[in-house]
């Protein structure tokens, strides 16, 4: 039987100094993905090995992790796609490591919280009307499993503590400010509290979404662009104008 | 104290939920909006529970599309797909609360498809007389558990995900707490409850082809068991007739009825539409056993595809209907299998999908004959009877999720702290660690085994011989789960979680086994080769329960239904 050898990070950060690679011979089956290679080293080799997975479908966004340093679902990731070049598994790098590839994402619950929630306008009339046609914009956003990934390949949150809350919670609010029956306006609170000024639209975020959510165009700029009129952030205005020249809205 | 409690960390509240899918958060809504302090535990990440990956919609009498469907229609297609042993209490309570818990959830933030007329949108689903099911396109599971988080986040509910319970405690009779793991770090953590509410979803995960996430190991049955409580109607397991057959990581993965609801259709290898045959009148939108076993017939007759499984056929519908209605199908089968679905067929065959049968709860508290122990969701039994209607269960979630909030708050309102046996806490912790070792056999390895003589012998159709086999086969697994050993330390280790988890998947295991061999007859999801008939004497409830001798397993009468009730249900015929 084929095998393929993939090299696996592992690190207990509270008795290791450092972590290593692990390389693990895996038997090859057709159609495999990254994550079968993984279950196969925590079934057969070692179950200690600490990783998330829960679905296996790209649903739920648990298996999150780096595959040759790219942000990715491993359950999404097919073996056959690397074409015989090493596969090597990382943690998402951005997020405090708990063991091997298991990482501690809990602060976006934190961030999640600081959103206002959807508030419905006051009055409408029950039961509430809405065309499809308003639906489909918030209905975008809503694809996300929160496997955050964008959080992960966002170089402002690696690199600079700016307080920004990152691309999954811009696509949060945006979910919530394009509901056709939300009554509020969160783009005050993402430019002011949320630090959303800091992003500079380089659309990592948009390339690693496995739900194919067009982060940057669709959430982040019409957010950054609401709320022009309330703070100045020359990225947004230069977006408008530019936005505005070519006929687009 | 005696006990130093350096080994765990030890928290109050007044209603513990155990599981944080669908129905743990909204009776975590529930409880807390009635006054309650609400504490809930989750063994997976918030937000990722099973509920996620229900795709075609929840059922709801709402009458947006076909204005003849009341609750009344609704009630009686749950009776009667359930094949007349379903609580119709509970099918009652459903139908009639399923629509205020759809708006409900409009209110919260939800946003399911339209009509033209700006309200609902309802599509067909196998055996509703009506189109019933609300739904946001093919991924409403989603929806739902996206929503809920969002208002579970918004309360000062406390909220412990991968923590992952080993034992309910006890003081006397009462359930008054119960002791977890934190997964992320290692600690021990011990609850004082005044109620609890268990809501850990199916154990799908005892079968190797099952459409079922990793965490669904039947946790919350064997904790229930385990404390005393009575299990119901367990040889009910529901295949769905299409998971994926291939690529082999995801075989048995949902294909969603929805894609027969919008007019896919089934084809064998010779591209016959065999529906015709097996249901002329209802074809592919008969109820779930029946499509499964046809299913399964023409593949075992030799009339499979090369992959064993028959065709699931959408691509006359057009490219842009499909990607519009069905686009997590569209993307699913192109990113796993490399098949576009809008050209080619799909490969399905049936895989193990829902746990008709749980713990045997009181329709309006969803309280169980434990006093302070409440259960809900697919966990708990009552509603689904032989068989459950596509779309039922996330109505279930909701209208039982809530009734269980508020019954477990009233219920603490009255109850004060029970008193936590420390020598139970301290032996409990001991029993974890004790699966800590280099030497022994692998959990997975046991777990594979259990899944294997589950598939085989406690498939779509049974038969006594290979069922009592199985159940051999399980009682010496029960050794061999004792004996397993797991190398690391008790911090994030998944073959831990195995090794905590054998025990309840073999309590599962057992009793869908021995209610199957009880039941000598067909009815319904379970279907035997030895007693191909309904038999009348049987239209009763099966109740598993623990003795000092092992597992009870006793018939019980199906609550009689009042008058109003019956006359809305046809006959039963034979």
């Amino acid at each position: 039987m084929d095998t393929i050898t993939v090299s696996v990070y592992r690190h207990d950060p509270s008795s290791e100094k450092e972590g290593r690679f692990v390389d693990y011979d895996v038997p090859v089956e057709e159609g495999m993905v990254v994550l079968d290679a993984m279950k196969y080293i925590e079934r057969h080799i070692d179950p200690s090995l600490s990783l998330r997975w829960n679905c296996m479908a790209g649903k739920c966004g648990s298996c999150s992790a780096e595959i040759n340093y790219k942000p990715s679902l491993m359950c999404k990731a097919r073996v056959d796609s690397f074409k015989g070049a090493k596969i090597r598994v990382t943690p998402m790098a951005a997020f405090p490591l708990i063991k091997d590839l298991a990482t501690d994402v809990s602060e976006n619950w934190e961030l999640l919280k600081k959103i206002p929630k959807f508030t419905p306008k006051e009055g409408l009339e029950k039961p509430w009307k809405i065309s499809q046609q308003d639906i489909e914009r918030s209905k975008e956003f809503k694809k996300c499993i929160e496997c955050f990934l964008c959080q992960d390949v966002c170089h402002v949150i690696r690199e600079h503590h700016s307080g920004y809350f990152g691309p999954r919670h811009v696509v949060k609010a945006a979910s919530l400010d394009m509901h056709p029956l939300d009554a509020l306006n969160r783009a005050e609170f993402m430019n002011k509290d949320a630090g959303l000024g800091y992003c500079n639209i380089t659309k990592c975020c948009t390339e690693v979404c496995p739900e194919e959510i067009h982060i940057t165009d669709n959430a982040i700029i019409p957010e950054k662009e609401r709320a022009v009129n309330l703070f100045y952030d020359p990225l947004a205005i230069l977006v408008r104008s530019r936005r505005n020249r070519s006929g687009k809205k | 104290m005696r006990y130093m409690s350096s080994e765990y960390v030890k928290h109050e509240t007044d209603v513990l939920i155990i599981g944080a899918g669908g129905a743990g958060m909204r009776a975590a809504i529930a409880a807390f909006d009635s006054g309650s302090s609400v504490t809930i535990l989750s063994k997976s990440l918030l937000g990722k529970a099973h509920t996620v990956m229900a795709e075609g919609g929840i059922a709801a009498a709402l009458a947006n599309v076909d204005s003849k469907d009341n609750w009344e229609v609704h009630f009686a297609d749950t009776i009667e797909e359930g094949v007349y042993i379903s609580n119709y209490r509970m099918a009652e309570i459903l139908a009639k609360e399923a629509p205020d818990r759809v708006r409900e959830l409009e209110e919260y933030g939800a946003l399911f498809d339209r009509t033209p007329d700006g309200t609902i949108m309802q599509r067909a689903f196998g055996a509703h007389t009506y189109r019933r099911l609300c739904h946001v396109g093919d991924r409403t599971g989603l929806e739902i558990i996206k929503t809920l988080e969002d208002q579970i986040l918004h309360r000062d509910v406390k909220f412990f995900d991968e923590m992952y319970v080993t034992k309910l405690l006890k003081d006397g009779d009462r359930v008054v707490g119960a002791i977890g793991l934190k997964l992320n770090n290692g600690e021990f953590h011990v609850f004082n409850a005044k109620a609890v509410i268990i809501a850990t979803g199916g154990c799908g995960r005892v079968y190797k082809v099952t459409s079922n996430s990793w965490e669904s190991t039947g946790d919350g049955l064997g904790l229930a068991y385990d404390a005393g409580t009575e299990l119901m109607d367990m040889e009910m397991i529901q295949f769905h007739p299409t998971g994926m057959v291939f690529p082999p990581g995801v075989k048995g993965l949902l294909v969603t009825e929805g894609v027969r609801g919008e007019g896919g259709i089934l084809l064998n290898a010779k591209g016959e539409r065999f529906m015709e045959r097996y249901s002329p009148k209802k074809m592919e939108l008969d109820a779930r056993d029946v499509v499964a076993r046809a299913n399964y017939a023409e593949i075992m007759a030799g009339r499979g595809t090369v992959h064993g499984g028959v065709y699931l056929d959408i691509t006359h519908k057009g490219a842009d209907f499909v990607k519009k209605k069905l686009p997590s199908m569209y993307k699913q089968y192109m990113d796993f299998a490399g098949v576009d679905i809008t050209k080619e067929k799909m490969e399905v065959a049936p895989t193990v999908h829902y746990q008709m049968g749980g713990i045997r709860v009181d329709p309006e508290t969803t309280s169980t004959n434990v006093p302070g122990l409440f259960s809900s969701g697919e966990v708990a039994s009552g509603l689904h009877g032989a068989n459950r209607l596509g779309g039922n269960s996330l109505a279930d979630i909701l209208v039982f999720g809530r009734r269980s909030g508020e019954g477990s708050s009233s219920y603490a309102k009255k109850a004060s702290f029970g008193k936590l046996d420390e020598p139970t806490i301290m032996s409990e912790i001991q029993r974890v660690k004790s699966f800590l070792g280099k030497s022994g056999t692998n959990p997975y390895d046991v777990a594979s085994k259990l899944e294997e003589n589950m598939s085989e012998g406690v498939g779509i159709i049974r038969n006594e011989e290979s069922l009592k086999k199985v159940l051999d086969a399980i009682l010496e697994l029960r050794q061999s789960a004792k004996q397993v050993k797991v190398p690391g330390t008790l911090k994030y280790n998944k073959g831990l979680l195995q090794a905590l988890e054998l025990p309840f998947m073999l309590t599962a295991a057992e009793a869908i086994v021995r209610g199957a061999i009880e039941r000598k007859e067909s009815r319904g999801a379970h279907a035997r080769s030895d007693y191909p008939k309904k038999n009348p004497a049987l239209r009763k409830n099966i109740i598993y329960s623990k003795g000092e001798s092992g597992m009870k397993v006793v018939w019980r009468d199906v609550p009689v239904m009042p008058e109003n009730l019956r006359k809305l249900v046809k006959e039963e015929d034979y």
